[in-house]
């Protein structure tokens, strides 16, 4: 049977001269990188050739880029390091009802600890508004977090426009970048951002390894204490084959970033398109241009996402939902209930992530299983004719 | 992570439908998820002749209602009404943990099923 992967949101596998680059730093080059011998000044080596490569993708300094243990992590340092580092100037945060789980559940923390958050709504397309940024500053406001691009419907955030408004107001401001690191091209001075998370097994590298971008002269209180690993805000021994895999997965996917975009967006728009015509009650979630060039996002109404999931992953399909009946809360996604969207239609959202492996051939085998699919479950739904649900 | 007899009943639902000459229809909505199951019951000396169901809802969901069908067709109604949400997970080959509220559906709608047709039958006994 055909084996499809459309989940590259939720993770990649590691490309093969990852693999190679990793396995030499296993083996050969296990060195710690902290070691005066020459084992480690070649892990060092290594180390720091990774903090360039990276660097290099988002136009910062290498002595800019601290390695963590993933996006969790960086996002955790970046929005607690600086309420904390900061508290004494104010203790107001803004961020978006659409963030990801590891910056909305540490401001839920936060919170706890005295701080104030205020959570920007979106429009149906999830986008944040400048002007909603704008009217919620306020004097004792020390943080602005914000995703550059969402990890379930793929909408690109105005982060620059939000990074100037930042700027002038002298407020830090955060980018979780982890869904647009390696695919979206990111400046982090002209988009004036101080601190940006990034992961790096959704750009086919390894996983559990991210870092974080922190401007130089921007205040971050570390969360962790012990060594001087990288100058003590991240200490404890380097992963450094992970970190080397890292490195190289930012170059790789910075020099074919233009390319692979446009022939992402190709299948992206022939899937989206081919859905559209070939099912009746569906809608595109997102925005529809302003999007990931590998996200598709969809709600069949009348039929629930696991279901669908389910049957996908029979033909060999894999892909994901935001339904409640996949979310162990059975809370359904909150990035689409934040764009105003029905229980019942964010029941049957679909999201199919595009990557590095899919083919034109791929789209057409999906858009030549979901119809029936689709059909099946509708003709087994009790909401279907009977018009509990409008468009 | 669904039980192999699970999957069977999902991708090869028994009785899916509606019943045109029911005597009972029962819904039940889950309040968990917000998932719905309907089930239709054509009973004739209280004895459930035909059953079919449409269920709303996660493969848990749909596989439980598919087994609760199975379990009681050509049975009594009394009989019927003794199927517990737990005996239908049983004779799933049991449910994942976070699943266990959807079997709560399948044995509900019948029993809602079940009640409808009594109130049916009062009525039409009163007429
Ligand atoms: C937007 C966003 N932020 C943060 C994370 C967490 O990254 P990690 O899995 O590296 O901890 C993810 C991963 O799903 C994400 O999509
Ligand atoms: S019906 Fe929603 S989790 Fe089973």
């Amino acid at each position: 049977m055909r084996k499809v992967y459309l989940d590259h949101s939720a993770t990649t596998p590691v490309r093969p001269e990852v693999v190679e680059v990793m396995n030499q730093y296993l083996t050969n080059n296990f060195g710690n990188a902290s070691s005066v011998h020459s084992f480690g000044r070649e892990a060092r080596k290594g180390l720091e050739t990774a903090r360039e490569q990276i660097a290099n993708l988002i136009k910062a300094q290498p002595e800019e880029i601290f390695f963590t243990s993933g996006g969790t992590e960086a996002d955790n340092m970046a929005i607690i390091g600086t309420a904390f580092a900061n508290q004494k100037k104010g203790k107001h945060i803004i961020t978006t009802q659409i963030e990801h789980h590891a910056v909305l559940e540490t401001c839920h923390h936060l919170e706890k600890l005295g701080f104030e958050v205020t959570y920007l709504p979106v429009d149906k397309n999830a986008l944040v508004s400048v002007e909603k940024v704008k009217e919620a500053i306020r004097d004792d406001t020390i943080l602005i977090s914000m995703m550059h691009a969402n990890n379930e419907v793929g909408t690109i955030q105005p982060v620059k426009e939000v990074g100037a408004l930042a700027k002038e107001k002298g407020i830090v401001f955060h980018v979780d970048a982890v869904q647009s690191f390696g695919k979206l091209p990111i400046d982090v001075n002209e988009m004036n951002i101080d601190l940006l998370s990034a992961s790096s097994h959704k750009i086919y590298g390894p996983k559990g390894i991210g870092c974080l971008f922190l401007r130089k002269g921007t205040k971050v209180e570390p969360l962790m204490f012990g060594g001087a690993q990288e100058r003590k805000r991240r200490p404890g021994t380097e992963n450094v084959p992970a970190i080397v895999g890292f490195g190289l997965a930012a170059e790789l996917a910075g020099k074919e970033m233009a390319q692979e975009n446009e022939r992402l967006t190709k299948l992206r728009d022939k899937l989206i398109q081919g859905i559209l015509e070939k099912i009746p009650h569906v809608q595109l979630n997102g925005h529809p241009t302003q999007r990931l060039a590998n996200n598709v996002n969809v709600s069949f109404h009348y039929v629930e996402g696991e279901s669908l999931l389910l049957m996908l992953d029979m033909k060999g399909i894999a892909a994901s939902s935001g339904s409640a009946c996949t979310s162990g809360s059975l809370d359904p996604s909150h990035v689409l209930l934040a764009m105003g969207i029905s229980h019942e239609i964010a029941h049957g959202s679909l999201r199919m992530t595009l990557g590095k492996v899919n083919t034109e051939e791929d789209i057409d085998y999906c858009l030549e299983v979901l119809p029936d699919i689709v059909a099946k479950l509708r003709s087994m739904s009790p909401l279907y004719n009977s018009g509990k649900i409008e468009n | 992570m669904y039980s192999e007899k699970v999957m069977d009943h999902f991708m090869n639902p028994r009785n899916v439908g509606e019943l045109e000459n029911a005597n009972g229809i029962g819904e039940v909505g889950n309040a968990k998820c917000g998932d719905i199951m309907r089930i239709y019951i054509d009973v004739e000396d209280s004895i459930i002749k035909d059953i079919k169901f449409k269920t709303f809802g996660c493969g848990a969901a749909i596989a439980t209602s598919s087994m609760v069908t199975e379990m009681v067709k050509g049975k009594t109604i009394d009989e019927a009404l003794k199927v517990t949400n737990k005996a239908v997970a049983e004779a799933l080959g049991g449910l994942p943990p976070v699943k266990m509220h959807c079997s709560n559906l399948a044995a509900d709608a019948l029993h809602k099923a079940i009640e409808n047709y009594k109130q049916n039958m009062q009525k039409n006994t009163q007429n």
